[in-house]
């Protein structure tokens, strides 16, 4: 990351950076308080339609994870070569309000990884092409 | 009796790698099987259902079958499809639109895990790019926050891959017919741990086809009809621990298998502890594992026991997939839950040769689950 420009992130609408942590956004349904995330224009739960925006922060527990050992095909567009690929974790981490996110988590050792422990979310640069500025996304990591 | 619906024939194009026939070509070579089965003529059939996902619409079959006219609906509804086809041959037939109906599904896979486009789905490009959109991944997560809430370790996951393989070494039309041993199970690659190579399914070819009719009239065609208690089919209710989600609520509700087998069982009138030979989804052992208990054969957390004393053996107190299910047979996805059905036809009519389930089952159950959260059931009964 440059001195003063933002990272390019895959998902821009998803995480806010205003303050020194990223924090998830997502939306809380009006009527009946559900939270989704990522933001829905409705709610599964009550059907209604008007949703507000809502905050889920950047720290949560790790409700249960796995490691991705193969490289997938399109669309995903990590840019490495088959020979390159690094398998990578990947989890639900339960945020405060009990919402579950799946999201790529910072390591991919199952002995670092265990349900239960506390996560705290963090940008990884899942996309590295040379010529081109990395492309980040949201990422949780074993809480220091 | 009088307003159900019978199963008079089945036909199967065996599952695998047929590189020189199109998935089309598949289907209807499983629907002349299915006729023939049946003992009846493609001009004689007054509706069709049928689906495959990566190999073409189901009408074009009639393109090699016969341009007889008859309603020929298209069904796209993922690993349901032929669940969601026979619910509708079924349909059709009580109402009253034709005598004799016909449900098929085919499909031909490239190789490898599938990829779906995220915008398919109603979801974000991003959530594909970045690598989060895989069934496989999808299947480990939910097994291991399963294995986690109820105390199950591996060894249960290792048996039920050894048993599919045993059972599809039986299998004359199985794909995969090499048993594999405890160690080769438990030592092969990890795709999505928990889950391991030999812990999941391979995407396929093949196709899979059923004749039907009012029950009334089966006995005309053959003498050991099906008779289908309970086709049901649900999707996910909000909450529920599905595919393709990036984010779940909450507050956690029952998954769409448990719908589904509640309402075929209330259906059918029967319960968990009548059946007699079981299929189950079986895209992966996690799968499988929480598929048991999602459909009331056990309690959650029970499985490793059953597992372990040999009850979802062929020979066992609770048969789960005979024919060796998707890890032997491989997963067409538009095929395979119809090949679950003939299985368990082929099973009540006493044809499985060294499979066969023995003392003469009378009651059978079938299980599929898909994206983005479908499943459907069937309870079938000689008659």
């Amino acid at each position: 990351m440059g001195d003063c420009a933002l990272p390019v992130l895959a998902c821009p609408e998803q995480i806010a950076l205003e303050g020194k942590a990223p924090v998830l956004m997502g939306s809380q349904c009006a009527s009946c308080g559900e939270v989704y995330f990522p933001a829905s224009t409705g709610c599964t739960r009550c059907c209604a339609t008007e949703m507000v925006p809502y905050a889920l922060g950047g720290s949560g527990s790790l409700w249960s994870w796995t490691i991705q050992g193969f490289q997938p095909k399109a669309p995903y567009n990590g840019g490495e070569s088959e020979a390159e690929f690094q398998p990578y974790g990947v989890g639900y981490v339960e945020m405060a309000c009990g919402v579950k996110v799946e999201a790529r988590l910072t390591v991919a050792d199952p002995a670092l990884l265990k349900i239960g422990m506390p996560m705290t979310l963090t940008l990884i640069p899942y996309r590295n092409v040379p010529g081109h500025p990395p492309v980040f996304t949201y990422a949780f990591a074993p809480a220091a | 009796m009088s307003d159900e619906v019978a199963i008079i024939g089945v036909g199967l194009h065996p599952f695998g790698r047929t590189d020189h026939l199109s998935g089309q070509q598949q289907g209807a070579y499983a629907v002349r099987e299915a006729l023939k089965d049946a003992g009846v003529e493609w001009s004689q059939v007054g509706v069709a259902y049928g689906g495959s996902q990566d190999a073409g619409n189901a009408d074009a079959l009639s393109n090699l079958l016969g341009l007889t006219g008859l309603p020929f609906v298209n069904v796209a509804n993922g690993c349901a499809t032929g669940g969601s086809a026979l619910a509708s041959v079924i349909a059709a037939i009580k109402s009253g639109v034709a005598e004799i109906g016909v449900a098929v599904g085919f499909d031909k896979h490239p190789r490898g895990a599938f990829n779906p486009r995220p915008r398919d789905w109603g979801l974000e490009d991003w959530y594909g790019e970045t690598g989060l959109m895989l069934t496989t991944q999808f299947f480990a997560l939910k097994t291991q926050r399963y294995m986690h809430e109820y105390g199950i370790d591996e060894d249960a996951l290792i048996r039920i891959a050894q048993r599919a393989f045993r059972n599809g070494a039986l299998t004359p039309h199985a794909w995969r017919r090499r048993e594999l041993s405890y160690e080769e199970i438990a030592e092969s690659m990890p795709v999505n741990l928990p889950l391991r190579k030999y812990m999941f399914c391979n995407p396929a070819e093949g196709g899979a086809a059923l004749v039907l009719c009012s029950a009334k009239h089966a006995r005309k065609y053959t003498d050991r009809p099906v008779i289908v208690k309970a086709a049901v089919m649900r999707t996910r209710n909000h909450g529920s621990f599905e595919v393709f989600n990036p984010g779940l609520a909450a507050t956690q509700s029952v998954a769409p298998t448990v719908t589904a087998s509640r309402a075929a069982f209330e259906l059918a009138g029967v319960g968990p502890k009548d059946i007699e030979v079981i299929q189950l989804q079986d895209t992966d052992s996690g799968s499988e594992l929480i598929h048991i208990a999602e459909n009331g054969f056990c309690e959650h957390g029970e499985q490793a026991h059953l597992l372990r004393t040999g009850a979802t053996e062929i020979n066992g107190r609770l048969p789960i997939n005979t024919d060796g299910g998707c890890l032997a047979n491989g997963e067409p996805v538009g095929a395979s839950g119809l090949r679950q059905v003939i299985e368990i036809c082929t099973q009540l009519r006493g044809q499985a040769g060294l499979r066969q389930v023995q003392g003469s089952p009378r009651l059978g159950y079938t299980h599929v689950y898909g994206a983005p959260g479908v499943s459907a059931v069937t309870i079938l009964q000689s008659a």
